[in-house]
């Protein structure tokens, strides 16, 4: 590990509170995510997988610990994040919702405009720029929403299961986009998803929680070489075996939050 | 087994059935209030009602005319209508802002809440003798009045609209470092649009009921006063025609606003 990782989470914990009785949903939460990578956080449903994002962005607190984004640049914001399905404002076209970011920074019109329409030839939404959200599919969506962050160009991205209600083709799809997108800026990523084949695809290190309260219990290195096709991933002996692996893990765990 | 026929052809032809449906439809959308007309027509005529408390409807479109070459109808018109459009706005307006502070910042909402709850079951025009002492007999008492109205219905869906925004769209402006200003005209002011439109609607036709009893107790014109010095004079032609016309702008004002809503959420 080196001495500056680009996102240190130390001993965080969030207790939700209610009527005199407490939930712990992240307990000691540790972890150092380095410049550039791209980690996944792999967990069963419930296990405080959003609410460690949601802290993240800004947009819950934590109850104990802390944690710290390195900045590169005064001018960058911090964080952008890509929500799950419903994501983008349906009252703006999708070029503003690309441009949604840019415009709250009050940035230079004719940057904003540069911006929007490289991430949009980036994404294939080029020919939709004037369209509003309801007349999209639900993939389409989901670029607007990648296409939005990655304008921002924030420090590091948060993703929230984004495509999680996708359907399975498209999914692979957009996987593959993301992967592209992602290997030209080579932003630090921190992605939520309970899909183990896609954590395995995505990333270079998998964090596993355990559910309720949510700790990350293992880690797993994904040192597959990049660019990744998807077919090279299926076929490969080592990636079974690390599938196997992790579903092992939170076997145990989805079984556990059962019961 | 059917006849093997070819598959556009069938295609075609159940959907020429369908146009012809639909077309039908259309007619006797058109079809209702001709038919009512046509039914007082004859009526009145046969003597079967009144002709003296119901006139049949030719009668009361000559009046109508008459009315409309002397001049004396457009005066009471334009100065409904002026009353109308100007309580419409000042009752609209702070209602959209106030709604949608009270939408966005819960405190404000918790402060106000319960005074528009016990405001608003005062009819305005009950107010009105209080109304007249403040503003005086001018046109501004009648504005009030309106005003007065239209606020209740506006404000309430306002906050209804504001209140309905789905929060991931709230966390969106958040996370993407939106300033509270943007939060105002960004989000809650577009993303209450549908709801606060809904109560605009009402507010429009409450402006209409309003105003004529605003005119009946307190004006020396507009169509209201038309309405209530033809009744005291039993000249129910000329009662008629401003009860029409009372009906028709309030069609006409409906259109208008369904056409607004259309051109401000294309979204939708």
């Amino acid at each position: 590990m080196s001495p500056n990782p680009k996102i240190s989470i130390h001993e965080l914990t969030k207790v939700f509170y209610k009527k005199q009785n407490s939930v712990t949903a992240l307990e000691n939460i540790s972890i150092d995510i380095e410049e550039g990578e791209f980690v996944c956080l792999v967990g069963p449903s419930g296990c405080g997988k959003t609410t460690l994002l949601r802290i993240l962005a800004g947009l819950e607190n934590q109850s104990s610990g802390d944690f710290k984004i390195e900045r590169s640049n005064e001018d960058r914001p911090n964080q952008s994040m890509v929500f799950q399905e419903r994501g983008i404002l349906p009252w703006l076209t999708v070029e503003e919702n690309v441009a949604f970011g840019l415009k709250m920074r009050h940035l230079p019109k004719t940057h904003v405009k540069e911006r929007t329409n490289y991430f949009l030839n980036k994404v294939g939404l080029a020919k939709f720029a004037k369209m509003y959200p309801k007349e999209l599919s639900g993939g389409m969506k989901q670029r607007v929403s990648i296409a939005r962050a990655f304008a921002n160009d924030p420090e590091i991205l948060l993703m929230d299961e984004p495509f999680g209600a996708l359907d399975e083709q498209n999914r692979y799809i957009l996987q593959e986009e993301l992967l592209s997108i992602w290997s030209e800026t080579k932003k630090t990523v921190l992605f939520i998803t309970h899909s183990i084949d896609e954590a395995l695809y995505l990333s270079d290190r998998v964090l596993l929680m355990s559910a309720q309260p949510g700790k990350i219990i293992d880690e797993v290195k994904i040192d597959l070489p990049r660019p990744r096709k998807l077919e090279d991933m299926r076929s490969n002996p080592v990636m079974s075996s690390k599938f196997l692996d992790i579903w092992r893990h939170l076997q145990v765990e989805v079984q556990g939050s059962r019961m | 087994m059917k006849d093997i026929k070819n598959p556009i052809e069938t295609e075609k032809q159940e959907w020429r059935k369908q146009q012809t449906k639909r077309r039908l439809k259309t007619w006797l959308t058109i079809f209702s209030p001709i038919c009512l007309l046509l039914i007082w027509q004859f009526l009145s005529q046969s003597g079967l009602i009144d002709a003296r408390f119901f006139p049949p409807p030719t009668a009361i479109i000559s009046t109508f005319i008459e009315l409309l070459t002397s001049g004396e109808l457009f005066h009471h018109i334009n100065i409904s209508l002026f009353r109308i459009f100007a309580g419409f706005l000042l009752g609209v307006i702070p209602g959209v802002i106030i709604g949608l502070c009270m939408g966005l910042y819960a405190p404000i909402r918790h402060f106000i809440s319960p005074l528009i709850m016990a405001l608003m079951p005062i009819p305005t025009l009950a107010l009105l003798p209080i109304i007249l002492i403040i503003f005086g007999i001018g046109e501004m008492s009648k504005v009030v009045t309106i005003a007065g109205s239209v606020f209740f219905p506006v404000v309430i869906n306002t906050v209804a609209g504001v209140i309905s925004i789905d929060s991931i769209y709230l966390d969106v402006a958040k996370n993407y470092g939106a300033s509270r200003k943007d939060f105002f005209l960004k989000i809650a002011l577009p993303g209450s649009l549908p709801v606060m439109l809904e109560g605009i609607q009402m507010g429009q036709a409450i402006a209409l009921l309003t105003i004529v009893a605003a005119e009946m107790m307190g004006a020396r014109s507009g169509i209201g006063y038309l309405i209530w010095t033809s009744y005291s004079a039993f000249l129910l032609k000329e009662m008629f025609v401003g009860l029409i016309l009372i009906s028709f702008f309030g069609y006409i004002f409906s259109l208008l606003l369904r056409g607004l809503q259309r051109k401000l959420i294309p979204w939708r």
